[in-house]
């Protein structure tokens, strides 16, 4: 490759000055030689060194069962688990004031501190135990008759001191004596078909949704002689029971036709597990946890 | 290549710099730069503003913990964060228009590689001497001398490099508080390891890395290539002028420069500016001045090196006028970056006096949509976000407007409508927005409806539009 003279004209003037070349020369293509600083070369070998030495001191080559522990005992696991007993450490005379105060004392006002852990404590608590039935955001499941927390409307009592004790024992089941229980007798066989159908039009009435007026008067006596005992006269329900109250806009189960019967007919029968470790040995939670929830559920908007 | 020759040197050693002293007018715009630009990071963190009680009276703090932003009457929360991405944009394209215009103007003048490595040269020129001893220094062998004279030059390189180290975390902290606490010993892990790791860039960079970081490590110089063209002025040798070179007193043949070296010598990076533009050179423009007090002292023009562009090379070797500066400098893209950058400029200036001093976001809780409420009205629920960015605490109020719907509004935990923010804080506020039995927001799927906060001490107010989730029963 020595003649120039069809080469373009800046590379004629680069090579006239005989540069330096690595030599390599591929289909009369040449690399100029410009190497590459030495402290670069050592940095690399520095990078590789670096990268042993840190295969030993922490874990890092996979074998069959997990990694190679390396010889510093580093483990992001047992730092969190540190870090979880760090912070229970850091909150347990919070925990323990929870679950010694008055509950109606933790509010904003008086127990500040209290209060923003529960509401946060139990939120995170309520996702994890309550959010299967109650949902995540405590809205219920109307068709399955998992009460919603939200609104005004309370079966068994909206104070803190009732939305704990529900939670705490919980209803109709069979691990705590204390549950609150009660039962609703099933209407079928015992009153005829045209008493239910004329009692399902009353109790549509008195909740002010559209209803056959004929059936609707037909059906108080009905109602009377057979539901007021605990749905109260007025049917306005009666919370020792956990009667509901079926003159309001709110429906556990559904206020369609359809619905009202199936219960009327059938019964229902709502159960909700004891959460309290010191009630029931089924319980899962903690006074503090228990506390902590009932305040969060008690702050949703509904709380009486 | 035949086997018997010796293989080629793939990697080489750095070739020492031993830049000469220069005076001259560009080296004193490079002093006052020096300066200007230390100073300003040195001193800032040590300049008060009073805000008040409860707030910091550092005129400029980064404070990362309770996630503000001080800069002197400014105060910037992460919800303004635009400001600061607006800024860095505007950085950006300010390097774009300089580069453009004036090439590696950045890297000559104002790179923090170049100033403090021009700092360093400046010790080690007080300390060491000038070109001539240091190379006799660097051969001579180890003896007292010469580990004296080192290892003054060093302590104070590490002086400096603390100083600059310790400076930095200064921008994030109390810095009367938080010398104190490194003195002491008392201040924070990360301080340390902070100042430790600037110390040791400061000190390595600027004492023995210096060129080989602009030619090997900073992706900036390789990327500059794209904004520079031949009108861009930079550093050259007119070499029509100057060739060919030639010592001696008989000149008849010879051009102008008088191969004294003058202009190799006094060069930062090791380059010889007569064999043209070279990726090393950062157009510190000291050749320049040393080829300019040359050339007063041979009795010829000043320019032998210059600043030009290389259209005016072309111009001047062919006989013809060169342009004008303006000329070069006025193009359609430095006039396309000028134009964008201060429209970004503009647009922050005027987002920074039309924001308010309070805030508000509105996230409705969409789980559920709605709640029925007994007696047959619908709740909806927003979690408001107030921010009171006054240095007063405050009492807002929050009101609705929703074209005349009848739409009831109610405070999670406050008796009526009103909630006191703290001073300089968000506060979140659970409110509940209600819409009577049968009302039309009621019945309807969505009405759009709008929040008002008011801060009834200032009565400045600001709003947000959200919706309102009714039944819909149609």
């Amino acid at each position: 490759m020595t003649d120039n003279t069809n080469k373009h004209p800046e590379e004629q003037q680069l090579m006239a000055g005989d540069p330096e070349t690595t030599g390599h020369s591929w289909d009369g293509i040449k690399e100029f030689n410009n190497p590459l600083p030495r402290w670069w070369l050592w940095t690399f070998y520095a990078t590789i060194a670096w990268g042993l030495v840190y295969t030993v001191l922490y874990p890092a080559w996979p074998l069959v069962n997990g990694a190679t522990p390396g010889i510093l005992g580093f483990s992001t696991r047992a730092n969190v688990a540190e870090d979880i007993q760090r912070f229970d450490d850091m909150n347990a005379d919070v925990r323990t004031r929870i679950a010694e105060v008055e509950l109606a004392a933790i509010t904003p006002d008086e127990n500040p501190d209290l209060y923003n852990y529960a509401i946060q404590g139990g939120a995170a608590t309520f996702a994890t135990w309550c959010s299967q039935c109650h949902g995540s955001g405590a809205a219920g499941v109307q068709a399955s008759g998992y009460p919603n927390l939200l609104d005004d409307d309370w079966l068994w009592g909206g104070t803190i001191d009732e939305i704990h004790y529900t939670i705490s024992h919980g209803i109709r089941n069979e691990d705590d004596l204390d549950a609150r229980y009660s039962e609703m007798t099933a209407f079928e066989g015992i009153l005829s078909d045209e008493e239910i159908a004329s009692v399902v039009q009353y109790v549509r009435n008195i909740s002010g949704q559209e209803a056959n007026a004929t059936l609707a008067a037909a059906g108080e006596t009905v109602f009377l002689d057979n539901c007021a005992a605990c749905h109260m006269d007025d049917g306005t329900g009666d919370r020792f029971m956990g009667a509901p109250n079926l003159t309001d806009a709110i429906w556990l189960y559904g206020g369609s036709e359809e619905a009202i019967e199936e219960t009327v007919r059938h019964a229902r029968f709502g159960v909700m597990p004891p959460w309290s470790a010191d009630a029931s040995e089924a319980g899962r939670l903690s006074e503090a946890e228990v506390r902590s929830v009932a305040v969060y559920v008690h702050s949703l908007g509904g709380g009486e | 290549m035949s086997a018997t020759e010796e293989p080629q040197k793939l990697y080489a050693a750095r070739e020492p710099v031993f830049p000469k002293r220069v005076y001259g007018r560009f080296r004193n715009l490079k002093w006052l730069i020096l300066i200007v630009t230390l100073g300003i990071y040195y001193i800032t963190p040590w300049i008060r503003w009073d805000r008040g009680p409860e707030l910091p009276d550092q005129a400029v703090l980064l404070d990362l913990a309770n996630r503000r932003f001080f800069f002197f009457w400014i105060e910037i929360w992460p919800h303004e964060f635009y400001f600061v991405a607006g800024l860095l944009i505007m950085a950006g394209l300010g390097l774009f228009l300089f580069t453009s215009a004036l090439g590696r103007v950045w890297c000559g003048y104002s790179c923090p590689q170049t100033v403090w490595t021009d700092l360093f040269f400046t010790v080690e020129r007080w300390i060491e001497g000038d070109r001539n001893a240091r190379l006799r220094l660097w051969n001579a062998k180890w003896d007292f001398r010469k580990w004296r004279l080192r290892l003054t030059k060093w302590a104070v390189w590490l002086l400096i490099a603390v100083a600059t180290g310790g400076a930095w975390v200064f921008y994030f902290a109390d810095a009367p508080t938080l010398l104190v606490q490194l003195l002491t010993g008392q201040a924070a892990y990360v301080a340390y390891a902070t100042v430790g790791i600037l110390t040791a860039t400061t000190f390595v960079f600027g004492g023995f890395m210096r060129e080989q970081v602009c030619i090997y490590m900073c992706p900036w110089p390789r990327i500059q290539a794209a904004m520079m063209d031949e009108d861009t002025i930079t550093v050259a040798y007119r070499d029509w002028r100057g060739e060919p070179r030639g010592k001696g007193k008989a000149r008849e043949n010879l051009g102008d420069c008088i191969d004294c070296n003058a202009c190799v010598n006094v060069c930062p990076v090791g380059i010889d500016i007569r064999d043209g533009q070279q990726l090393e050179c950062i157009t510190c423009a000291l050749c320049i001045d040393a080829c300019d007090d040359i050339m007063a002292k041979v009795g010829k023009p000043r320019g032998l090196i210059d600043y030009m562009a290389l259209t005016d090379e072309a111009n001047e070797r062919a006989g013809n006028p060169k342009k004008s500066v303006w000329k070069h400098i006025f193009r359609l893209r430095t006039i396309i970056y000028t134009v964008l950058w201060s429209a970004i400029g503009v647009g922050l200036t005027v987002m920074l006096f039309i924001r308010s001093d309070i805030d508000m976001t509105v996230a409705p809780v969409r789980n559920p949509q709605f709640v029925t409420l007994s007696d047959g009205s619908i709740r909806n629920t927003y979690d408001v976000r107030i921010r009171n960015m006054t240095h007063d605490e405050s009492t807002f109020q929050i009101t609705v407007a929703a074209d005349g719907a009848p739409l009831l509004v109610e405070l999670e935990g406050q008796d009526g409508n009103t909630v006191p923010v703290p001073i300089d804080s968000t506060y979140l506020q659970r409110v509940y927005v209600t819409a009577p039995a049968d009302s039309a927001p009621a019945r309807e799927e969505r009405t759009d409806f709008r929040f008002w906060v008011e801060d009834l001490g200032t009565n400045t107010r600001t709003y947000t539009d959200t919706t309102f989730f009714g039944r819909d029963l149609e």
